[in-house]
């Protein structure tokens, strides 16, 4: 892949990353070829449709697959030029936490239900800061807990999770996730659980501490509202593999993939003429143990020929760093932005 | 694949004329003053400590063939306000006027002929389905419960049902299991349409879909209330979804409605603060559009003790001395556009 900017300028490459799980069924290729970049202090969102990866794509790149069924057969993730995958156990538990935070999706499984929050928050600082006292970890706690915006940490230090809402239980968790200053931070899902204006709390709190911070943060999410807000750089996954990549214009004002056009097409928006038919992506995402050869997307797509249910595209250049995995991408035409089926 | 049956088209109703619902109509639904308090206990003994008031005195209609969109964060009392009207929870006080009964005072006996008028669908297909149950047995339970047809024409009817929503005759001896989300869904509607109900209540239908699968599942139900003229009560948080879908919107806060209105009408102009924030707050899927965005500090105050005056009044950017100490009633700014604020904004 060409990609305009210098090397330095990139903080996390992976590349052919294949993750598999070993079932009762079958081996299932999870994350089948991914490949993308994490430029420094941007933001990469990483969407799709559930089981299409995403989460898993994350979890390899920190190593928390669940074991022992699932591991990375093979690819490379390079964070500052060092491979994580063959990275030793106890150089990922310096790095967790550490250079890469993570926040998660439910914030109330994040949490451990029996700590108080400031020895879960001190607990992070006191791994990876030899030599600090169990005092200094937990007025570091206060401070940071302060700094995303919880009010009276001190006193919420020694609360339990249960005792703290929802916007502020993902709080802490950002917290815990920035509290050695990562270089990177990964969040899936970050708000999926939060309702709507607790989200729009927590999505302004990560652009400011990014800002103050510097930090590349990762996204995966299924909401294209949140990648069309929050990122700079886009991939799009289906069934294992990316569909699409580029900046968040690309993604948005020229979608190349039809099935990034389709995905963009269905979401009901504000300007939708009411109760109008929604354009469609018909079919569902085949299951990964029934893959058929070539591409994944070919049981649900208009533009289908006999050559993508033999051959698997691979991602061609569209433009400068903008990528699609499909055959015919060129042949698709022009498609204006998201304009619904009118029928009424 | 069965041949297509032709006793598929809807009957009667199908007149009612679902795309332009007249305000001129009698409702088909009438809420007045609904409260739902659910008694908080505590103590040795679990005596009723407080209340938690999950629907505080709203007021709602519903016209034949219309879509009322029913807005608001969790724990607004949206859910409990549908599941009261087919009295899954029992309404604490109100009036739930259906064809001129009023629901909330009949005995539960006598809810069965009304049960069949109004129907369910829920936002968990997979928690909502029997799965011990073929999706045949599903789909004919509706007709066994209220003594309709015999073992032949019940099949006949789900082989019909299955292939309204989009489904083949093969899924009518499978188990819900064995479909994805987005069919089990399908199953679920078909399920609720079985019987020609006059209303669904649709709580959350399409928010565990995926993008893709969610416009399919839209415009089925858009299909379905065009062909049998059906109204729905469509309670969702995804606004741009109850947009699409609803004629009139109606938005919840802590147990109260904070603001009524057509849907584009709500959308163009909203009046209440908190309204304005929440639509400020959707994360629209345009990267080009920097919208002014109207941030809220703060949670949602526990309606076990909700604050006095105006439920919204510690969140809203407005507040006043009168916002602290008087609670403010609907108000009929312009034509069919009600909203609960003190102030015009």
């Amino acid at each position: 892949m060409s990609n305009a900017d210098p090397d330095n300028d990139i903080l996390l490459e992976v590349r052919d990353l294949v993750t598999a799980f070993d079932t009762d069924a079958g081996r299932v290729t999870a994350v089948d070829g991914v490949s993308f970049k994490v430029r420094r202090g941007r933001t990469l969102g990483i969407v799709g449709e559930s089981g299409c990866g995403k989460s898993v794509t994350a979890l390899s790149i920190v190593r928390l697959l669940p074991r022992p069924m699932g591991r990375i057969v093979s690819g490379q993730v390079l964070f500052d030029g060092e491979d994580l995958t063959s990275a030793p156990v106890e150089r990922m538990h310096q790095i967790r936490g550490g250079r890469i935070g993570f926040i998660f999706q439910e914030p109330m499984t994040a949490l451990n239900p029996v700590h108080r929050i400031g020895r879960q928050l001190s607990e992070t600082f006191l791994l990876h800061n030899p030599g600090m006292t169990p005092k200094e970890a937990l007025e570091r706690s206060i401070d940071i807990l302060a700094r995303v915006g919880i009010p009276s940490p001190e006193v919420r230090v020694s609360e339990y999770p249960h005792q703290l809402s929802g916007g502020m239980r993902q709080r802490v968790v950002i917290a815990i996730a920035l509290a050695n200053r990562p270089s990177l931070v990964i969040a899936d899902e970050p708000t999926t659980a939060l309702d709507l204006t607790i989200q729009a709390q927590i999505l302004e709190l990560m652009r400011d501490l990014q800002k103050d911070f510097g930090m590349s943060i990762i996204i995966i999410t299924h909401d294209l509202g949140v990648i069309a807000e929050m990122c700079q750089d886009v991939v799009v996954m289906y069934a294992g593999r990316v569909a699409e990549t580029g900046s968040v214009h690309d993604i948005f004002e020229n979608p190349t993939h039809p099935y990034t056009r389709g995905l963009l097409a269905s979401i009901p928006r504000l300007e939708t003429p009411r109760k109008t038919r929604l354009s469609t992506i018909e079919g569902m995402v085949p299951g990964l143990l029934e893959l058929p050869p070539g591409c994944r997307f070919q049981n649900r797509c208009p533009h289908r020929t006999e050559r993508c249910e033999k051959e698997v595209p691979g991602l061609e250049t569209v433009g400068t760093g903008h990528f699609a995995a499909c055959h015919h991408w060129r042949d698709l035409g022009e498609q204006p932005p998201a304009a619904p089926a009118d029928t009424p | 694949m069965i041949a297509s049956p032709n006793g598929s088209s809807p009957t009667a109703r199908s007149s009612a004329s679902a795309s332009t619902p007249s305000t001129v109509d009698a409702p088909l639904l009438e809420i007045r003053g609904l409260k739902v308090h659910f008694p908080v206990k505590g103590g040795i003994f679990l005596r009723a400590k407080a209340s938690c008031r999950a629907v505080d005195g709203i007021d709602l209609t519903i016209h034949p063939g219309e879509t009322l969109g029913l807005v608001g964060e969790s724990g607004c009392g949206k859910s409990t306000t549908g599941k009261a009207i087919v009295r899954l929870v029992e309404p604490t006080d109100g009036e739930i006027l259906f064809q001129g009964r009023n629901l909330a005072e009949i005995p539960r006996r006598q809810l069965k002929p009304v049960r069949r008028e109004i129907q369910m669908i829920f936002q968990d297909p997979a928690e909502s389905l029997n799965s011990r149950h073929t999706v045949a047995n599903i789909l004919e339970e509706p007709f066994i419960i209220h003594g309709i047809g015999d073992a032949e024409f019940r099949r006949k009817k789900a082989l019909e049902l299955l292939e309204r929503v989009g489904l083949t005759a093969a899924a009518a001896d499978r188990f819900p299991f064995e479909f994805s989300g987005g069919q089990r869904q399908r199953i679920g509607i078909a399920r609720a349409i079985a019987l020609e109900p006059r209303l669904i209540i649709c709580d959350e239908p399409v928010s565990a879909l995926d993008v893709s699968i969610q416009s399919q599942v839209l415009n089925l139900l858009l299909d379905l209330q065009r062909e049998m003229g059906l109204s729905y009560l469509f309670i969702a948080h995804d606004l741009a979804v109850v947009k699409h879908i609803s004629d009139r919107v109606a938005v919840m806060y802590l147990g109260n409605i904070v603001e009524i209105a057509g849907a584009d009408e709500i959308y163009r102009d909203p009046r209440h603060p908190y309204t304005r924030a929440l639509l400020s707050a959707i994360p629209e899927p345009d990267p080009r559009r920097k919208r002014k965005r109207i941030v809220l500090s703060g949670d949602v105050p526990s309606p076990i003790n909700p604050p006095p005056g105006c439920p919204f009044h510690t969140r809203c950017p407005h507040v006043q001395e009168q916002c602290r100490i008087q609670k403010p009633a609907l108000r009929t700014t312009t034509e069919g556009h009600e909203v609960a604020c003190h102030f015009d904004l």
